[in-house]
């Protein structure tokens, strides 16, 4: 074990783990990094393309190496970082992306064969032949390049979004995020502070500085026992701000319950969006690195991160570290280690002036030039005034200096800027309008800059929307300017790896240049830099700095580094925010649901809706059995089917008739009060929209429905006619679609079923004939509108109540319909009733069909104005000869496809000869064989003429007659009776 | 993205379905001399500006306004919304 003293970790309790199926043990603080590496577990993994073994480099989310699958069965999850993986009892992890064992992993030979894997190797080598690309290549390429594997399992977890408001959001919990917060707060704004970490504190919790000389977990504690008294401050841990999108509105995933090992009754993770006045951006800086000759081995990692795991996690890598460094950071790692017992094998500072700050050997002006050790450094070579030496050690820091993290200020097209003195890009202009960025995102690196910095930013960010606040009272902090010598790589034959996770190195780097893949657009995508899951946190300055030197170009000049969302990986599924399966969306029931599904109702998705299919009996076994007798019991006698789900839009006013005459083709307004038409509703494009029926309940009141599937798009569309077509008619509509269930009664004994319902009301043939409405009172007093209409070619009524009566009307029906034979059916027989009486559906209003294909052109009427009326007078649409015919099998066992395409007999079945298509199917009981409607061209004149429905996709071809649309009572006799 | 309902305030673009070009509202009479090509235009010509852009949202989660939203397409600042009822009204010459 090489734990140290001291730390932020409870010695009190102990946690087992296990890593690639060996136990281990770590305590509660510790990340899964932190863990292994107290077990010495150095080699945590294999890289992307070369199966490099590799180890932890950082301590934080930019992490490219330590990816491990988390958890096992269906929650088994690739690419978790384990530098941010809380540890847990009883945590299961596994190495990724080997054949075989960690340490002898057999794709290992992809590191011999790296001659040939070269930058753009994709573009270059599996060019030719190109059908081998499907079959072979990628399959291969995907075997051996993977980041880890899926389960394959559904997620077992819930998940949820929710909505957040707020004055100012402070992004990162560091001392710029914290000082920010808290002059907030105190200033009784509205005030959201997040951080991705378990524990607020950032970087102080990283390092061994005093703050008012007394450890800054104590200031800490101060603040966050003050935060817990502020009702106005609401304090987000384990949050990630991924996104900064418009209008103040922040993207940001709470993981609820990813520290634990299950979630329990909790959700795994929420999705939050955060609509914003002001932000503060204190997401600190992430150190870079310096790349030199096999700089990758486990054990090398950044010196920030090494100092982190020392302070926070009382973790060494090793017993005997060494550090590379540019600046006076790496010395401040080199103190705290040493302060800690570890032993310092020296400190190779590439500035010839560097100066020792502590007691371990250093060499001023040397480089890092080489390292040794298969599955972990063992040692390094340090290279002075051409001279080298090999120095043992099991660790090594890197410190490049720290790159600002601007990625969220760069999410509205802001640029980030070259800073000359920081030698690092800045937040520059642009950017998240009312973003403003404190402490290291900003550059401000030292803690006393970050404090005032972020309690400043606070401050002015509330003198905008005026709200005075003042400065409070802050630690007093070292202030150590930067000193850093710009020093990007260490040159070398071997590679130097730039981007870890990519297997992105110099020569890399190299190539491109030589190949004039300069921009860095063209740079990225020619060697994948920076698109790993990590999105190139440590690698992309680098790489860019590279580039410039090979160009001769300064780094500004040679490009920037832009940052998109999200700033770390989001899963789907917290991006769904628990909608799917059942939850995918909202799932409607009809009023008389319940009923129905006492009644033992198969249930089927129609829109948002769920209707019943079909009603099953004892003895059916098949659904066709169900159906058939629900047909034929209606066509006998009455059947009940509950419609409620056709849209019902309310049009009401002095000029309702006017606007329904501008909304339909066929005229409205002269339809007297107490009758019903079928309507048809073009597009303004002229195809046709939807149909359905308009009741005229009074002079200026009508009802119109709608199909179940367009109920909101029409509604719409009404909506946009009366607000932005003719403002100026006296109009007004309210959907009604939930206010009444709606029961179609269908059959030769729906008159006599339904006068036993009626509160004194004609029904007679007389005095309420075929398209008949009413309002008026059923069941002793119940207000209810009956409508004489008919969907299945029967004399039928369908008759509306106040939707909470729906399941009391149905049962009613059902009793006192008994002796009449009366059935409920559902869809499917209410499909097979239309196609028998030839009425188009959906399937045949499906928005590439007119008016004239529908055999209804002479219902545009073409004496008034009607929303598509103009252009379904078109050229192309006037041209139009395929139009609805019925379709008949000449051999009565075959069956009918929707889908199968309609061909003259003998003609080869291809585009040129195809003369239409068939839109329904069913089978008919009433006519005993399958049957179609379908859209044939010059089909009116082909009446009795045979053709052949070709179904290519099961091999099929049929013989089919032509007939007229109306399989049942064409002469509409049935419905007048 | 927030847009700023006359009416209700503030409100999430999530409320809304988005239609497009606000010119729908210029809706040519369709029974008057040349109906067809100016319905060929109407239905399929559109502008397709990069900046200023006057657009048709509708608050179905709402209160089922219709409005016109002047938006930037390039940065997606909203310049203004009104009630799609009162610029169709304004461009009728105030008719009511």
């Amino acid at each position: 074990m090489t734990r140290l003293n001291g730390g932020l970790i409870d010695r009190s309790q102990t946690l087992s783990f296990s890593f690639d199926g060996k136990s281990y043990r770590g305590h509660p603080g510790d990340t899964l990094a932190s863990a292994l590496l107290a077990n010495d577990q150095r080699l945590v993994g294999r890289s992307f393309k070369y199966h490099r073994p590799r180890g932890v480099i950082s301590a934080g989310s930019e992490e490219p190496n330590a990816l491990v699958e988390l958890r096992n069965g269906a929650r088994q999850e690739p690419n978790t970082r384990a530098t941010v993986t809380e540890l847990f009892e009883g945590l299961v992890a596994n190495s990724q992306n080997h054949m075989g064992r960690l340490e002898f992993d057999l794709l290992a030979v992809n590191d011999w064969l790296a001659p040939f894997f070269a930058a753009g190797f994709y573009y270059k080598t599996f060019m030719w032949p190109k059908a081998f690309w499907e079959k072979l290549y990628e399959p291969a390429i995907r075997r051996a390049a993977g980041l880890g594997s899926l389960s394959l399992q559904p997620d077992p977890d819930a998940y949820d979004k929710g909505f957040l408001h707020c004055d100012l959001l402070v992004i990162g919990g560091g001392a710029a995020g914290l000082a920010a917060a808290l002059t907030a707060a105190r200033s009784g704004a509205q005030v959201i502070l997040v951080d991705e970490d378990f524990r607020l504190g950032g970087r102080l919790l990283a390092e061994s500085h005093a703050l008012n000389d007394a450890p800054a977990v104590g200031w800490i504690a101060g603040v966050e026992a003050e935060f817990a008294t502020l009702p106005n401050l609401r304090v987000m841990r384990r949050t990630t701000v991924f996104g900064a999108y418009d209008h103040g509105i922040f993207g940001a995933v709470e993981r609820v319950s990813d520290h634990l090992a299950t979630p329990g009754k909790r959700v795994r993770q929420t999705l939050w969006r955060i609509t914003t006045k002001h932000s503060i951006l204190a997401a600190g800086a992430t150190e870079r690195h310096i790349p030199f000759a096999n700089n990758d081995r486990p054990g090398v990692m950044l010196a920030g991160a090494m100092r982190a795991y020392a302070n926070r996690w009382a973790v060494s890598a090793a017993q005997r570290v060494a550090i590379f460094t540019n600046n006076n950071d790496g010395h401040r790692t080199a103190c705290d280690l040493v302060a800690k017992g570890v032993d310092i094998a020296g400190v190779i500072d590439t500035r010839s002036d560097a100066k020792s700050l502590g007691a371990y050997p250093l060499y001023a002006g040397a480089v890092v030039s080489n390292s040794r050790g298969r599955l972990g450094l063992r040692k390094i070579e340090v290279t002075r005034n051409g001279q080298t030496q090999w120095l043992s050690c099991g660790a090594l820091g890197v410190s490049g200096g720290w790159n600002p993290n601007v990625h969220l200020s760069s999410h509205h097209r802001g640029r980030p800027v070259w800073s000359e003195a920081l030698q690092a890009f800045v937040p520059g202009i642009g950017g998240p309008p009312g973003l403003s960025v404190a402490g290291a995102a900003l550059g401000q690196g030292s803690t006393q800059a970050a404090l005032i910095s972020g309690a400043e930013a606070a401050r002015d960010a509330l003198v905008d929307l005026g709200i005075p606040a003042t400065l409070p009272v802050l630690p007093h902090a070292e202030d150590a300017p930067q000193t850093l010598q710009s020093y990007w790589h260490v040159p070398g034959k071997p590679r130097a790896w730039v981007d870890f996770q990519n297997d992105v190195t110099v020569k890399d780097i190299t190539l491109a240049h030589q190949e004039n893949m300069r921009p860095v657009e063209h740079l990225k995508r020619w060697t994948t830099l920076g698109m790993a899951t990590d999105q190139g946190k440590t690698a992309n300055v680098t790489a860019l700095a590279v580039m410039a030197e090979l160009t001769g170009k300064s780094i500004p000049e040679t490009g920037t580094t832009m940052f998109r969302p999200p700033y770390t990986g989001v899963s789907l599924s917290v991006l769904g925010g628990g909608d799917s399966g059942e939850d995918f969306r909202p799932r409607r029931l009809t009023p008389t649901h319940d009923w129905a599904a006492a009644q033992g109702a198969v249930f089927v998705e129609a829109g948002p809706w769920m209707r019943a299919q079909y009603y099953p009996r004892a003895g059916e076994t098949h659904w066709r059995q169900s159906v058939d007798r629900e047909v034929l019991a209606t066509r006998a006698g009455v059947g009940l089917c509950d419609v409620t789900t056709l849209g019902k839009v309310d049009v009401q006013g002095a000029d309702a008739g006017e606007f329904l005459n501008r909304i339909y083709a066929n005229g409205m307004k002269t339809l007297q009060v107490g009758r019903v038409r079928y309507g048809l509703m073009l597009r303004e494009d002229g195809f046709a929209y939807d149909d359905g029926t308009c009741a005229r309940l009074g002079e200026d009141h009508y009802v119109v429905t709608t199909t179940t599937a367009q109920a909101g798009a029409i509604y719409r569309h009404l909506e946009f006619a009366r607000q932005c077509l003719w403002p100026e008619l006296e109009v007004h509509l309210i959907s009604t679609t939930d206010a009444w269930a709606q029961i179609a009664v269908a059959g030769p004994k729906s008159r006599a079923l339904l006068e036993q319902v009626v509160d004194d009301f004609d029904l007679s043939n007389a005095g309420f004939p075929f398209m008949a409405c009413a309002g008026l009172t059923v069941c002793n007093g119940l207000r209810a509108r009956l409508f004489r209409i008919s969907f299945s070619g029967e004399l039928a009524y369908e008759i509306a109540v106040p939707a909470r009566y729906g399941t009391a009307l149905m049962a009613r029906l059902v009793a006192l319909g008994k002796d009449l034979g009366a059935t409920p059916y559902g869809t499917e027989a209410l499909g097979v009733l239309r196609i028998e009486k030839g009425h188009a559906a959906g399937n045949e209003l499906n928005g590439q069909t007119t008016a004239q294909m529908l055999g209804m052109g002479r219902m545009v009427s073409t004496k008034k104005d009607s929303v598509g009326a103009v252009m379904s007078r078109r050229e192309g649409l006037v041209g139009e000869t395929r139009v609805l015919v019925g379709l008949q099998p000449l051999d009565p066992s075959l069956p009918v496809v929707a889908g199968a395409h309609l061909f003259a007999e003998g003609a080869a079945p291809k585009t040129e000869t195809d003369q239409g298509w068939i839109t329904s199917a069913c089978f008919s009981p009433h006519v005993g064989s399958a049957i179609g409607l379908g859209f044939l061209a010059d089909g009116a004149a082909r009446i009795g003429e045979v053709v052949v429905a070709a179904n290519p996709l099961e091999r099929q071809s049929v013989k089919l007659r032509v007939v007229p649309p109306h399989f049942v009572d064409p002469e509409g006799g049935r419905l007048r009776v | 993205m927030l847009i700023p309902h006359p009416l209700l305030g503030l409100r999430d673009a999530q409320e809304f379905v988005y239609l497009g070009d606000a010119s729908l509202l210029n809706r040519p009479d369709g029974m008057a001399e040349g109906a067809a090509e100016a319905f060929g235009d109407y239905v399929y010509l559109r502008d397709n500006p990069a900046g200023v852009h006057r657009e048709l949202w509708f608050h179905e989660q709402g209160d089922r306004s219709w409005l016109v939203v002047t938006r930037d397409t390039t940065t997606h600042e909203i310049l203004g919304a009104e009630l799609a009822r009162d610029v169709a009204l304004a461009a009728k010459g105030g008719a009511a």
